[in-house]
Parts: C-alpha cells; sequence; structure tokens
C-alpha cells in the first residue's frame, strides 16, 4: 500500500485572470479523514479554488504541493466532479470505461471493473444507452461511477447538484456518503446549506478569494466567526 | 426548360460513356476526400486543442488558403508533376493520380479550416473534463476528434462538394483525356466550347442531382447518429 | 515531411488504377479534338496495335509547351512555322506532313462588310476592317490564330495597332469564341471541322471558303527522345508511321462530317 497523497498543501496560492484577483493569498493544508466543504457567495471563488487544488488551473504566485512526486500517479488518485457533466458521445458504460484506459487500467479489467460502478450507482440497467440522452441526474451520478471506477483518494466537486431537482440531489448525496464511507477524502464546493450539513465535517468559509474561517461544522454553523458568514448563512435559504 | 429536357434525354444516350465519366467524377473526388480527411482532421484537432505561439498566424493562414483559386493550384501541380519538373519522375501527370493530387491540396485546407472551427467550440465543452481525466495531448485530440464526429460531416462535406464542383484544376493536370481523365465538370466544359447546349446541360444537371444525393444521404446520417447518441 | 509526401503521392497513384501500360500521351489541338477526329481515327490504330492513344487537346502553343516539356510522346499541331522552330530547337525526331483541312471565314447572314461569295480573303478582311464590322479573334496563340494574323498581314493591315472597338480578341478555344461570335453577330475565321460541328450558330454561316490561303497544314513529330529520356519512342514512332501510312491517311479521308470529308491527307506530298 503506497502513501497517501494527501496532505494537499496551499502555500500562498493567488490566481488573477485579466487583471482580476480571484483568488488571493491561500494558505492551507488538506488532511486525509474529515470530509471538507468549501463554501462562500457566487463569486467568492470556490470553483477557481477548486481547480487550483486539482490541477485544472495553475496559481499566478505560491505553489499547490500534494505528497506525491510523479504526476501522472497523482492525477490518478484524484478525481473530480463538475457542476455540469460532460460525457462522451457513447455508452454510459463506454464511458466509465474510456476514464479507465486513460488511468491506464489493463483493458481484460476494464468493462468487469465498470460495471461495477455502475452498479454502485444504480446505473446498472443503463449502461448501453447514449451518456448524452441520459437525464441530468443520471449523468451525474455517471460522473460519478467514473470516478468510482477510478478508486480515487480524494475527490474533488464543484456544486455537483447544483443543476438537480430534489430527488436526484438525494441520489447523488447518497452516492457523495458511499464514498465517504469507503475512505475517500470528499472536497466538495457548494452553497447549499443543508447539503453542507448532511454531508461535511469541517468547512472552509471562502469570501472576495481569501479563506475567512476554518472550522468544524457544527462549529460553523452555531457561531460562524465573521460577520459577512453570518451574513451569508442567513440569506441562503437551507433546503431541507 | 426544354433544353434541360433534351439534354437529360441526349446525357442518357451517352450511356457506358456517361457513366465512365460520372465514376470517374466520384472515384477522384472521394479519393480527395479521404486522403484530405485523413491529413487534414488531425491537422484541426492538433489545432484546436493545443497553444502555441504563432497559433493565430497558422489558423489565419489556413482560413485564407479555403480561398485558392482552383486553376493557380492546377497551375502549380502541373509544374510540379510536369516531366520537366521536380515530381515528374513519378509520371502522374494526365492522370487521375494527378487530379486526385491537386483536388486534395485544393480541399485541404477548406477541410482543416472548417473542422478546427468546430472542434474549437467542442473543446470548449470537453477541455475540463478530459484534463481532469488525464487525457492530454494527442490522446485527448483523438477523443475530441471522434466525439466530435458527425459535427464533422458539414466539413467533409464541403470538402466534397469544392472537389466535385471545381473544373480549374482538373482540367490542366488532367488534360480532360477522352475515356481517361475526363470528368463531369471537363465534360462540361468541353461540351459548352463546342457549342453543344443541352448537352452540358443535361450534364450539369446529373452533376447536380449527383452532389444532392451525397448531401442528403450524410445529412440524414448525421441526424439518425444524433437522435440516437445525443 | 518526406515520408508524409511520398505516403500521399503512393496513395494517390494506387487510388484511380486504370494505369494501363501500353498507350502513348499524345499532344493535339483543341480545334482537332473537337471536330470528332480522334474519336474515329484512334479506335482504328488502337484496335490495330493495341496501344492506347491518349490525347492532351489545348492550344497549339501550350502543345508545343507540352511537348518541349517532355509531358507528351508524340505532337500533333497545325501551325508549321512553330513546327518547325520546335524541330530547330531540337524537341523533335522528324516533322511529318500528316493532312490538311481548311478554314472559313464565318459571318453574320445580314454579312455587313459585304463579303459573302468572295474568293479572296485577304480582300474580304480589309472590306471588314473599312466597314468597322464587328470580328472576333482567338487571340490564344493557336494555330487558327496564327492564320488569322498572317491573312491580314496578307491585307496589307498591321492589326496589332489597326485594331478598334469592332476587332474582338477574346482569347478563347474555337468554340467558345464561335459562342461569343454567334452572341455578337459578329464575322470570325474558324476551321471547317469545329464549324461542322458547331450547333449553337444563331445567324452565322460560311461567309468565304476555297481560298488557298485558308488551308490549315497539319503536322505531326516524334517527341525527341534524346531530349526526353522516358518518352514511348517504339509506340509514339508506330503511331506517328501509322498516321503517314496509306492505312492512316485512308481513316482520315474516310472521317465525314453529315458526309462531307474534313481532312485531305496530304503525306508524303
Amino acid at each position: 500500500m503506497s502513501a497517501s497523497i494527501l496532505p494537499l498543501t496551499l502555500d500562498n496560492i493567488s490566481y488573477s485572470s485579466n487583471g482580476q484577483s480571484i483568488i488571493d493569498g491561500i494558505s492551507l493544508a488538506i488532511e486525509a479523514g474529515p470530509s471538507t466543504i468549501i463554501l462562500g457567495a457566487n463569486g467568492a471563488g470556490k470553483s477557481v479554488l477548486m481547480r487550483l487544488m486539482h490541477g485544472l488551473l495553475a496559481p499566478t504566485t505560491g505553489r499547490v504541493r500534494w505528497n506525491e512526486p510523479d504526476a501522472a500517479s497523482l492525477r490518478r488518485r484524484q478525481a473530480m466532479v463538475f457542476q455540469r457533466p460532460v460525457m462522451l458521445r457513447r455508452s454510459a458504460l463506454a464511458n466509465v470505461v474510456y476514464a479507465m484506459a486513460v488511468a491506464g487500467v489493463p483493458a481484460a479489467e476494464r468493462e468487469a471493473q465498470a460495471l461495477t460502478a455502475l452498479d454502485e450507482v444504480g446505473l446498472r440497467q443503463l449502461a448501453h444507452r447514449p451518456a448524452r440522452v441520459l437525464s441530468g441526474g443520471e449523468q451525474q451520478r455517471l460522473a460519478l461511477a467514473r470516478a468510482w471506477a477510478l478508486h480515487p483518494e480524494v475527490l474533488f466537486l464543484d456544486e455537483p447538484t447544483a443543476n438537480l431537482d430534489p430527488a436526484a440531489v438525494r441520489e447523488i448525496e447518497t452516492v457523495i456518503k458511499a464514498f465517504d464511507a469507503a475512505g475517500t477524502k470528499i472536497v466538495m464546493a457548494t452553497h447549499n446549506l443543508g447539503q453542507a450539513r448532511r454531508l461535511g465535517d469541517e468547512v472552509i468559509y471562502l469570501q472576495a478569494g481569501r479563506v475567512m474561517e476554518r472550522a468544524p461544522i457544527e462549529q460553523f454553523f452555531a457561531r460562524p466567526a465573521t460577520a459577512d458568514a453570518a451574513a451569508f448563512m442567513k440569506g441562503e435559504l437551507p433546503w431541507a | 426548360m426544354g433544353a434541360i429536357a433534351e439534354g437529360l434525354r441526349r446525357v442518357f444516350e451517352l450511356d457506358s460513356e456517361l457513366w465512365r465519366i460520372v465514376l470517374l467524377s466520384l472515384e477522384v473526388s472521394l479519393s480527395a476526400v479521404l486522403l484530405a480527411a485523413l491529413l487534414g482532421l488531425p491537422l484541426a484537432a492538433a489545432l484546436a486543442v493545443n497553444r502555441f505561439p504563432g497559433r493565430r498566424g497558422v489558423v489565419v493562414t489556413l482560413n485564407a488558403l479555403m480561398g485558392l483559386p482552383p486553376v493557380v493550384v492546377g497551375l502549380l501541380v502541373y509544374l510540379l508533376l510536369s516531366r520537366a519538373g521536380p515530381l515528374g519522375e513519378l509520371g502522374l501527370l494526365f492522370t487521375p493520380g494527378a487530379m486526385v493530387v491537386a483536388q486534395t491540396i485544393l480541399i485541404l485546407p477548406i477541410i482543416a479550416a472548417l473542422a478546427r472551427q468546430a472542434l474549437e467550440d467542442a473543446w470548449r465543452e470537453y477541455d475540463e473534463q478530459l484534463r481532469s481525466l488525464g487525457a492530454r495531448g494527442m490522446q485527448a485530440a483523438l477523443t475530441l476528434l471522434w466525439d466530435a464526429r458527425f459535427s464533422l460531416i458539414t466539413a467533409v462535406l464541403a470538402g466534397l462538394g469544392r472537389a466535385a464542383a471545381e473544373v480549374g484544376a482538373v482540367m490542366i493536370v488532367g488534360g480532360n483525356i477522352d475515356g481517361v481523365t475526363r470528368v463531369m465538370t471537363t465534360a462540361i466544359a468541353l461540351e459548352t466550347s463546342k457549342g453543344d447546349l443541352p448537352l452540358a446541360l443535361g450534364l450539369g444537371s446529373v452533376l447536380i442531382a449527383i452532389v444532392l444525393v451525397l448531401n442528403s444521404a450524410a445529412q440524414l446520417i448525421k441526424d439518425a447518429a444524433q437522435r440516437r447518441f445525443g | 515531411m518526406g515520408l508524409i509526401c511520398q505516403t500521399l503521392l503512393v496513395l494517390a497513384l494506387a487510388v484511380p488504377a486504370h494505369a494501363q501500360e501500353k498507350f502513348i500521351t499524345v499532344a493535339s489541338t483543341t480545334s482537332t479534338e473537337q471536330s470528332g477526329l480522334f474519336k474515329h481515327l484512334l479506335p482504328v490504330f488502337e484496335r490495330k496495335t493495341g496501344i492506347q492513344v491518349r490525347v492532351v487537346a489545348v492550344g497549339t502553343g501550350q502543345a508545343l509547351d507540352i511537348g518541349r516539356r517532355g509531358d507528351a510522346d508524340v505532337v500533333l499541331v497545325h501551325a508549321k512555322p512553330l513546327e518547325e522552330k520546335f524541330m530547330a530547337e531540337g524537341h523533335g525526331v522528324k516533322r511529318y506532313d500528316v493532312m490538311y483541312n481548311d478554314f472559313v471565314l464565318i459571318g453574320p447572314r445580314s454579312d455587313p462588310a459585304g463579303v459573302r461569295g468572295t474568293k479572296d480573303v485577304a480582300a474580304a478582311f480589309q472590306r471588314i476592317r473599312a466597314a468597322r464590322a464587328p470580328f472576333v479573334s482567338r487571340g490564344d496563340r493557336s494555330g487558327t490564330h496564327f492564320a488569322e494574323l498572317e491573312i491580314w498581314k496578307l491585307a496589307g493591315i498591321d492589326i496589332a495597332s489597326d485594331k478598334g472597338p469592332w476587332y474582338r480578341d477574346t482569347g478563347q478555344g474555337m468554340g467558345p469564341a464561335l459562342n461569343t461570335a454567334a452572341a455578337m453577330n459578329a464575322y470570325i475565321l474558324a476551321d471547317r471541322g469545329t464549324w461542322l460541328s458547331f450547333k449553337n450558330r444563331g445567324d452565322l454561316a460560311i461567309a468565304v471558303e476555297g481560298d488557298k490561303r485558308l488551308y490549315n497544314q497539319y503536322g505531326v513529330m516524334l517527341v525527341n527522345p534524346a531530349r526526353h529520356a522516358h518518352v514511348k519512342k517504339e509506340m509514339g514512332q508506330a503511331f506517328v508511321d501509322w498516321l503517314i501510312s496509306a492505312e492512316g491517311q485512308t481513316a482520315i479521308a474516310d472521317y465525314k462530317i453529315n458526309g462531307e470529308q474534313l481532312f485531305f491527307p496530304n503525306a508524303g506530298s
């Protein structure tokens, strides 16, 4: 069993684009264990922070450090689910198999493991349906199956249920809990307070590209450290 | 109108000669499309996916080359393939091979430029997800190419249309030799210059019909595939 | 890059594989092809020898140029001064007379220059210029074009400096030039063969014919294999020999349009 790729350390990272500062000097460490929720209003920089951590964006200054020097290995051991799932023009099963092929899983093992992943998210009977004709909720579950098949150590989720109806939201949250139970580190951005409470163990509260507070979830909800956070929670109506 | 009707009647009297001309036209243009697609689609994908210094210039040049005049391409290929030219040893001049070469050069920019545009639009959708999965470079480009395959039909059809319609390049490098390098367009040019306008109109009608059929077939495939695959 | 080029060319070669090795390329003129002579003549030769004759029909200037470049095995044109120049430059092995046809002066039936029925074509040209009647010239370095220029010279007219808007230099082949003349109701010098096959006559008809100066001599030359090593000299020579043989000459004489003979064999005369 090789060493964990965590902790993920952000060393005073900043990110700006077109002269606009989006992330302004964030330093923190993400450890294994508790599910981390990134909370903040729209425009606070949650999506950009997620992409910086996942490696889709490079910080303008500062460094993103993992506990794994080999870039290819690092790539395989963390996965991300986006707000809008992007599926290839092929069957649901083929999409999962594709991800495994890219990750270097031997051909003989791909289909069986892919079917298991589809089972896990309840999409087995849709395995041969073209992925792009599936509903929004089904596609998001497929994205999770795709991530599941790779058994990542860290799973990033960028507002995964923002576009879904309540029933689909529940299905997705069930899968995320399953990931958590299997030992995957969850890092999720959301502005759904109820969801944060249901799925998270700690909160990182972001405002204007800076970390304003980091606390265990119940502490944050009971006594937010900043007036801004308190206002944020009053403004956001938690879904049941 | 009557001229077209008479022309069609005369055209079908031509019988075996007509079929030979039609078949050769299809062979030459479809071969050129195949070659141009084999070369142009990967080029388009590479351009769509990669960023490098000077990329803007390449894209602009590629777009501009869409407007290459066929007769100029014909002249340049003629000079290349002539015995007096650098590639004379190949003995390609005045054969269908030369016509394929000229048409490939002519439509390669069309297919590549239009495909690049479609692929760049598609890349905006796929970029993050593919990079997140770890697909990069050639692998990402090929995945993109395959996924966008139905929108690429349009680019390929544009190339086919240009190839089937042009007369300048194939006339010069093929020589419009009876039974060997005479295609629909050069036959039409010949009959027009002989003053046999009804026959020219008849051949023209057949050419238009063929192009319409090919386009309709491609559109049907595209529609069916989109319904099936989403 | 080189490998890509090679692959491309090999594919292009392999693709339409009509390649039959036993053929020769003959550079000739558009007017000769459009007269229909080759469709009549070549099958006779091909049946006898099994050699396919591929004719590239372009303007006389270009046909000779094709010969100079070595892109043809045989050249068959009708512009003796240019052919002799071709020979002098060393591009041909030997020049043979093959046949002649004639030019005719075509004009509108309304005949604004009053030349219909004249036997003297030079005089007719003078009258056309005097009347400033519309006249279409091919202007394309073809045999017909050179013949037309010769007649202006014989008529004592320096057409290059003397032309006005009545003289239309079109730079076209015989067929398109006739189309233009029909549309403009103009006079035009044409070879009889193309005229007989021309269907879009409008108001045009033959105005002047029979003047000896309108005779159009054809010559054939094998492209010099000493200059161009790949020339198919045996097969090319076989074609040349056949054209000037009794059999070839008879086949030429046998070609008729509407019962009228177009070409008059005169090899060895």
